[in-house]
C-alpha cells in the first residue's frame, strides 16, 4: 500500500468535498429539503465525480490491476439484503438530522468546533458499536 | 476560483470522482470514506491494512486546513444541530453506514459508477430517507432548531 498515494487522494477528496460546499450542512440539508428553498449544490457534486468514476472504473476494471500491477479491491456482492436496506436507513435519518456525511464530518475535524469533534466521535461509537454487534451475530 | 456556485460545486465533484480514481489505480482501493474509518475502528490493535487508511483520513483533515490557511475562509459551515440530536445523528450515520456497508462515497460516488445494484439500492434508500428526515425535522416538527 502507498501511503503517499492515499494522503494524496485524501486531501484531493477534501478540497473536492470543500470547495463544491458538501461541508456545510446548511448546503445538504437544503439539498434534501424538496418542500423548501431547494439546494441542487449535491446533484452537481455527485454528477461531477460520477462523470470521472463512471468511465474511470470502467476502465480500471478492465484492465483489473492498479498501476504497480495490484489487484484491484472492488466489492461483488449483488443481492439486496436487509442489512443493507436498514442500514442505509438508519443512515439517511441520522444524515437529514445533521447534514453530515462521514466524508465532510472528517473534513470538519480540521475546524476543530466542539459541534465537528462531537459529531465525529459519536459517528466513530456508532461504527464501534456495530463492530461488537457484528461480532456477536457473525452472519447477517 | 468558479465564482458561480454550482460550477464551483460541480468542480468540486469531479476533484472527488479524481480522488477516488488515484484512490483506486494507486492503490487498488474503493474510496469509501465510512469503510475506510470502520476498517480502522474493526481492527485498532493490527497495524497491516491500517496505514493507508490512516493517511487517507490525515490527507482529508489536512485538506481543511489548507483551505482555511489560502482562502482565509473557514473550511467547515457551521452544524446547527443541538447536542442531542448531534450525538443521536452520529451514531446512526456510523452504526448505519457499517450496517449498510458504505455512505454518499463508498456507495454513492463509487458503486453507481460501477452500476453495483446494491449501491444504487442503497444511495436512494439513504437519499428518500434523509430527505424524509428533514422534511419532518423543518415542517412537521418546528422549532427544533434544526
Amino acid at each position: 500500500m502507498n501511503i503517499g498515494i492515499a494522503l494524496l487522494a485524501g486531501l484531493l477528496f477534501g478540497i473536492g468535498l470543500v470547495i463544491s460546499g458538501m461541508t456545510d450542512p446548511a448546503v445538504v440539508l437544503n439539498f434534501l429539503d424538496v418542500a423548501g428553498a431547494w439546494d441542487p449544490r449535491l446533484a452537481m457534486v455527485m454528477g461531477g465525480a460520477l462523470l470521472v468514476t463512471t468511465p474511470g472504473f470502467y476502465l480500471a476494471r478492465k484492465s483489473g490491476k492498479t498501476l504497480t500491477g495490484a489487484a484491484l479491491q472492488i466489492p461483488t456482492r449483488s443481492d439486496i439484503d436487509a442489512p443493507l436496506l436498514v442500514g442505509s436507513a438508519m443512515f439517511g435519518v441520522g444524515w437529514g438530522l445533521v447534514g453530515l456525511c462521514p466524508g465532510p464530518a472528517v473534513v470538519a475535524l480540521s475546524g476543530g468546533a466542539t459541534a465537528a469533534l462531537g459529531f465525529f466521535a459519536s459517528m466513530a461509537a456508532g461504527m464501534a458499536i456495530f463492530s461488537i454487534y457484528r461480532k456477536m451475530r457473525p452472519v447477517g | 476560483m468558479l465564482d458561480n456556485p454550482l460550477l464551483q460545486s460541480l468542480f468540486g465533484g469531479i476533484l472527488i470522482g479524481l480522488a477516488a480514481m488515484l484512490l483506486l489505480v494507486g492503490n487498488g482501493r474503493i474510496a469509501g470514506i465510512s469503510g475506510i474509518i470502520g476498517g480502522i475502528i474493526d481492527k485498532p490493535a493490527s497495524l497491516t491494512d491500517k496505514d493507508w487508511r490512516l493517511a487517507f483520513i490525515a490527507g482529508m483533515i489536512l485538506a481543511g486546513i489548507a483551505y482555511a490557511l489560502f482562502t482565509g475562509a473557514a473550511p467547515a459551515g457551521q452544524i446547527l444541530a443541538p447536542l442531542p440530536l448531534i450525538v443521536a445523528g452520529g451514531l446512526l450515520v456510523g452504526f448505519g453506514t457499517r450496517l449498510g456497508a458504505g455512505c454518499t462515497s463508498g456507495h454513492g460516488v463509487c458503486g453507481i459508477a460501477r452500476f453495483s445494484a446494491r449501491s444504487i439500492t442503497a444511495t436512494c434508500t439513504f437519499m428518500l430517507v434523509a430527505g424524509l428526515t428533514v422534511f419532518v425535522m423543518r415542517h412537521v416538527l418546528t422549532g427544533t432548531g434544526v
